[in-house]
């Protein structure tokens, strides 16, 4: 059983679709239900992950490796396995797509097998993102994902849909394709040292390669997964697509898509290409774009009249986050930035589906239209409110402890980048809270508001499981560090070697970033 | 040694005897048994017949080979050479020839001009496509792509009354003729370079010269004009989209991958042959060419609102990809080509059926908006039209992205690097043009309601080149070892 368990993960979406594509499509309510039952399935299968996931001190750091020759004339193979970072956004992965597909139930209402098969591919594209550890795999997984996001925002998307999801298609797949001869070129140098053809990661990693070409290489990733992040200023395809998407494709796309980009980061750029990772300049350069992104994103949210664009770019100044942590270089700041990216998938699915809520029930997204919806839905106003706090960083809820962190690493890096950070920090609660003024308190200006049915039994279950998680994270996130250590200190050592060793370095380790922050 | 007709020879040349006995019999059971029109289509049968037994002599040569630990089988005193790569070449025309016959009976009756000759014209074209595989003699190759051409300038005027096909047909065979001159041109310097016509010897000559020898430049300066018009590569390809347009669809298909396969294999054998010693000379040339070629077949296929003329320019950014592999030239560049050519086979007839089923009576059906909708009336085939122009993009998990792979590979391996990027990125922008098409497909509402004309013929080809381009793409071992057989020995 556990042998196969992360293939079983893996393809339960996948059995799932070739289940539904035999329903006729006339079964509407049959065809919702089997999505919801196939989906939950998922999440269900991806538990023993965690239970059954070895924490111990002498365990390996992939677990649950799965390895099959897949094309053995290029040296491509099913290799898949998840250390901590990935069973992280794995679970966030089949969690997110449950709730996104539940989401759907009455947002839409025609061709909805189609719509729930590409959930389904979708799903399966994200999983086999996060599980792979053979790059040929991993890439074939990274293009599948594409399709079924062009899709679900073509076809069930808002007035500008065709031309936010061709925008989605084109960037990220001309990002991609020159992460492939970036992928390209590495397989080739490892031909030329080893004299074998793989595209095994593990063995990737032995390659030494020269810091020029590494740069050469480096950059090549950056632009797939800087895209697809997305870091400034690669984020212009974001808006558009999130604004045209329905509420579920947005709940994906912010939760999980983006994450695609900051795992590639940390499982790819940074292990395979230490010298160019470290490298000054590339450092200084990330760096400040992370910090760009993250002013950026919140003064142009500060400026916003459409919500739903908003919480779109309020997720350029979280990534911008997310980027900053990885490229700190630290333990705080890698763990920090996992942490982080989970919580951004809490928080901002959180704030997309409660627009869905209301856009479902009103049918616009500007801002202006609302106004004192907590005297008409109380129980939606709460939840709003601790979804928006959670986005803020308000301590015990999960923002604060990966921002917390990740803010330690980066002054452990450059004072500098943290002070800029930290301002974004500031705007962040700024244009949230100035959110939650303009369309919940007050009186009610808008009539058409009056009599708007607060939360449904269906709608209270999308958003508590998202509410504990942030609960729990805010309040005991030990677990998380715990999972991440030793991966994150694979990676450290990976890129900066001796950095165990340096003076009390290991004082300020994980464990002090956890302390830190579980002691607020 | 002096026997005019040796057993090997005859060994050889079986595959092309029975194209052309069988193609012969077409043309006589046509008149004498079958004078009933709706009776035509029974002449599918001598088409299938003829390709399994061209198919079963093929099939002894490959067992002949590897039963013997041989590379290659001299025939004709060296006029034909059967290789690996003469080999697969011909398996890819058997299998373009078959399906496009099998959906043609049905498309030429919705035409009205469904007449016998048409399948023997098919049989012959292929025959001459088997000499431009095989063929290692200049006077044999020039035969053979004659052969070819002719049969296609017959084919491409099919409808008689129709002005586009009549427009189509004039054209091509102008300007065919014209290359061909070119191309005889260049042949005669080789000639008189070398005082042979056999490839082996004009490449020792041509050896012996200096890469910038400006006689050898000649040669290869004309030679490669009509090379690159076959294959419709920029600045040769103004005829392609007027000629895939006007052409009958099944025409257009047959023209866009068989014939450019064999003008792909014959521009291999020159360049990796003969010509392979002033690679100094040409590569940048051919480099400009590739660029230049991707650069106009991907930004005019945007506007196109015809399917075939779009899908014209989006073969002629094929042709600049194919090129790509010569220009790399090393072992992962020729088997790039054989697999690029394999997948493009299966994926560019695979959405040419579409087209041919979109054409019903009244409805010409070859407008971008004609595929509106298309998901609504007819999922099974806009998903597989999806499969097919995936592919043409390349996107991994479909056929197209294995050729793009090697091709990308093997630009790297041989350093270059801009080429690489500039290849790449042309595939965002034909993404943008082949989702034109998914976009009407899936994202707009049905127009046209008529039913899809459809046979069993053409139900079956569509699964098969669907199967293909999607089981290449997901265990594509076997395809490649197929692909790996090819190769060009050096």
């Amino acid at each position: 059983m556990d042998e196969h368990l992360l293939s079983l993960v893996l393809f339960t979406p996948l059995a799932g679709l070739l289940v539904l594509l035999f329903i006729p499509s006339r079964q509407k309510e049959l065809i919702k239900i089997w999505a919801n039952v196939a989906s939950f399935a998922g999440f269900l299968i991806s538990l023993p992950l965690v239970s059954r996931f070895d924490k111990g001190a002498h365990a390996p750091v992939f677990q649950f490796v799965e390895r099959a020759n897949w094309i053995p004339s290029l040296g491509a193979q099913y290799l898949i396995g998840i250390d901590g970072i990935s069973l992280l956004l794995i679970m966030l992965t089949t969690v997110i797509g449950f709730i996104a597909i539940l989401s759907s139930w009455n947002a839409i209402h025609d061709r909805l097998k189609e719509y729930y098969c590409m959930f389904l591919l979708l799903q399966v594209g994200m999983l086999g993102v996060f599980m792979s550890l053979d790059f040929f795999l991993f890439y074939v997984f990274w293009e599948l994902v594409l399709v079924p996001m062009y899709f679900i925002i073509a076809v069930w998307g808002g007035p500008r849909k065709l031309y936010a999801a061709i925008k989605f298609f084109l960037y990220t797949l001309a990002g991609s394709v020159l992460m492939l001869l970036g992928i390209l070129t590495l397989y080739f140098q490892y031909e030329k040292q080893f004299g074998t053809y793989t595209f095994e990661i593990a063995e990737l990693m032995k390659l030494s390669l020269p810091l020029g070409l590494q740069q050469w290489v480096f950059w090549a990733f950056f632009l797939g997964f800087a895209i697809k992040v997305p870091m400034f200023p690669f984020h212009t395809w974001l808006p558009d697509a999130h604004v045209e998407a329905p509420t579920a494709g947005s709940v994906i796309l912010a939760s999980v898509l983006l994450k695609m980009g900051t795992y590639g980061f940390i499982r790819f750029s940074l292990p395979l290409l230490p010298k160019a990772s470290v490298n000054a300049t590339i450092v200084q350069i990330l760096a400040v774009l992370s910090i760009i992104g993250i002013l950026y994103g919140a003064l142009v949210s500060l400026m916003q009249q459409d919500w739903k664009k908003l919480v779109a770019y309020s997720s350029v100044s979280h990534l911008g986050f997310c980027t900053l942590g990885i490229f700190a270089m630290n333990p705080n700041g890698l763990a920090g930035s996992v942490v982080q990216q989970i919580n951004h998938g809490i928080s901002t699915g959180m704030l997309f589906l409660i627009i869905g809520v209301v856009y479902e029930r009103r049918h616009t997204r500007e801002i202006a239209e609302y106004g004192g919806l907590a005297h008409v839905m109380p129980k939606y106003a709460v939840i709003f409110a601790i979804a928006m706090l959670s986005s803020a960083g308000l301590p015990l809820l999960n923002g604060f402890v990966g921002e917390f962190t990740i803010l330690q690493g980066a002054f452990e890096a450059n004072r500098a980048w943290a002070a800029f950070a930290v301002t974004g920090v500031i705007f962040g609660a700024a244009y949230l809270l100035w959110l939650y003024q303009r369309t919940m308190l007050g009186q009610i200006t808008n009539g058409k508001n009056l009599h708007l049915p607060d939360l449904s039994t269906r709608e209270m279950a999308l958003f508590l499981p998202l509410i504990a998680w942030a609960i729990w994270i805010g309040v005991y996130p030990k677990p998380y560090f715990d999972l991440l250590e030793k991966p994150v200190q694979q990676i450290v050592e990976r890129v900066r070697p001796g950095y165990y060793q340096g003076a009390g370095a290991l004082a300020h380790g994980v464990h002090a970033g956890t302390q830190g922050a579980s002691a607020r | 040694m002096n026997q005019f007709y040796t057993t090997t020879d005859h060994f050889v040349l079986i595959p092309a005897i029975m194209l052309a006995l069988f193609g012969c019999a077409i043309l006589l059971f046509d008149f004498l048994v079958f004078p009933d029109p709706r009776q035509r289509k029974y002449l599918l049968f001598f088409v299938i017949l003829g390709e399994v037994f061209a198919g079963f002599g093929l099939w002894r040569q490959q067992a002949y080979l590897s039963a013997n630990g041989l590379n290659e089988i001299e025939a004709f005193r060296g006029s034909l050479t059967m290789d690996g790569f003469a080999i697969f070449f011909n398996w890819i025309f058997i299998a373009a020839t078959l399906i496009v016959a099998i959906v043609s009976y049905k498309y030429l009756e919705v035409e009205g001009e469904h007449h016998g000759e048409y399948y023997g014209l098919m049989l012959f074209a292929q025959c001459g496509m088997f000499f431009l595989a095989s063929g290692t003699d200049l006077v044999t190759l020039f035969i053979g792509l004659e052969l070819m051409a002719l049969a296609f300038y017959v084919m491409v005027g099919f409808l008689r009354t129709d002005k586009r096909s009549n427009e189509a047909a004039i054209k091509y065979l102008l300007l065919g003729a014209f290359s061909s001159g070119f191309l005889v041109y260049g042949f005669s310097l080789m000639y008189g370079i070398s005082g042979s016509t056999k490839l082996g010897v004009i490449s020792e000559a041509i050896a012996a010269r200096a890469p910038l020898d400006p006689l050898v430049f000649l040669a290869l300066a004309t030679t490669s004009v009509g090379l690159l018009f076959k294959i419709s590569a920029v600045p040769f390809h103004m005829w392609a989209p007027d000629v895939y347009e006007g052409a009958p669809t099944t025409v257009t298909a047959y023209l866009s991958v068989a014939s450019k396969a064999a003008s792909i294999a014959f521009l291999v054998r020159i360049f990796m042959g003969p010509l392979a010693s002033a690679r100094e000379a040409w590569e940048p040339i051919l480099s400009a060419v590739a660029v230049a070629t991707m650069t106009i077949g991907n930004l005019a296929a945007i506007n196109q609102n015809n399917i075939k003329r779009l899908l014209a320019y989006s073969s002629i950014s094929h042709a600049g990809y194919m090129l790509l592999g010569l220009i790399a030239g090393n072992s992962t560049g020729l088997k790039g080509i054989a697999v690029y050519v394999m997948v493009y086979t299966f994926m560019n007839l695979g959405a040419f059926l579409v087209v041919v089923a979109l054409r019903r009576k009244g409805i010409l059906g070859e407008d971008v908006e004609d595929l509106a909708g298309l998901m609504q009336k007819s999922p099974g085939y806009a998903v597989l039209m999806l499969i097919f122009l995936l592919s043409l993009a390349g996107i991994p998990p479909t056929a197209g992205f294995l050729g793009k792979y090697y091709i990308f590979l093997s630009l790297i391996e041989t350093h270059h690097y801009t080429l690489a990027v500039i290849a790449t990125l042309y595939v965002a922008v034909a993404i943008y043009y082949y989702f034109r098409m998914v976009r009407s497909m899936f994202a707009r509402d049905l127009t046209e309601a008529a039913p899809l004309s459809t046979s069993f013929g053409l139900r079956v080809a569509l699964g098969v080149t669907g199967a293909l381009t999607l089981a290449i793409g997901v265990y594509p071992e076997p395809f490649l070892r197929i692909a790996q057989s090819s190769l060009f020995p050096q």
